[in-house]
């Protein structure tokens, strides 16, 4: 048996204090819906391997409203990630000079969103020109 | 002087952690709204831009199969890696188990992903 009971402090809800450290659990947080949305991918992909009523039937099931409604949520997730990404990037990087001077942290961020940007674009366009 | 010294395995996740949150970062927004809301909903693209031929033929091309693969692993590898770390975060003990099953997932979902897309065929 053990007597002494000596004081922890509980760090229930730490985050919750200090809206620095909601928004950090907020952009980790997006880590889940880019992990469920690979699944529904991974899902998709073995249902394409089975055949066409399989992926028919997957293809069914994404119109379903609460597939709708968890689509909707993860673009948004998923677009506050790319958004923090770029911002977190000046940070994780190694520093870049360019001409002798450091590249600006508002360089690398809106650098990195532009690229996002032309990326998305490129890609619509892309799948819209195989679909065509 | 030779000395053994063991490697640490992090930059192996953690360069798997980038590519994953750089290519979510850059693709995965427009990734969502094509193959969950645009396509399902009938908006902005052909009715049958994902129906079975189609997918089918992008899934047997070497290229398709590529971009597919990389998607799905590398999108698993950076949830994988962040949630780990963050477990911490939400009070959990994230021992030598907790890594197991994070980036074990992660692995067999990686095989399964390969797996589907050799079945899928050529």
């Amino acid at each position: 048996m053990n007597k002494r009971r000596p004081y922890v402090r509980s760090m229930d809800g730490w985050w919750r204090k200090n809206p620095f450290f909601v928004e950090y659990m907020i952009h980790e947080g997006t880590a889940l819906f880019v992990a469920a949305y690979a699944a529904i991918l991974l899902t998709g992909l073995v249902r394409l391997a089975q055949g066409e009523a399989a992926w028919n039937h997957w293809l069914t099931a994404l119109k379903n409203p609460w597939y709708i409604g968890f689509h909707v949520l993860a673009l948004i997730a998923i677009g506050y990630h790319t958004y923090t990404w770029f911002k977190i990037m000046p940070r994780t990087m190694p520093p870049v000079v360019v001409g002798g001077k450091r590249l600006s942290a508002g360089a690398i961020t809106g650098g990195g969103l532009a690229v996002a940007a032309a990326a998305s674009l490129a890609l619509l366009a892309l799948v819209w020109g195989m679909a065509r | 002087m030779k000395r053994e010294r063991k490697r640490s395995n992090a930059p192996i996740f953690w360069a798997l952690f980038g590519a994953g949150g750089m290519l979510s970062a850059l693709l995965g927004p427009m990734l969502v709204f094509i193959t969950g809301i645009a396509v399902p909903l009938g908006l902005l693209l052909p009715a049958d831009t994902m129906s079975y031929p189609k997918m089918l033929a992008f899934a047997q091309n070497w290229i398709g199969k590529g971009f597919i693969f990389a998607i799905i692993a590398l999108f698993l590898w950076h949830a994988a890696h962040r949630l780990f770390h963050s477990l911490h975060d939400v009070g959990i003990h994230a021992g030598t188990g907790a890594k197991l099953i994070c980036y074990g997932l992660a692995m067999l979902a990686t095989i399964l992903a390969a797996y589907a897309l050799l079945a899928v065929g050529f």
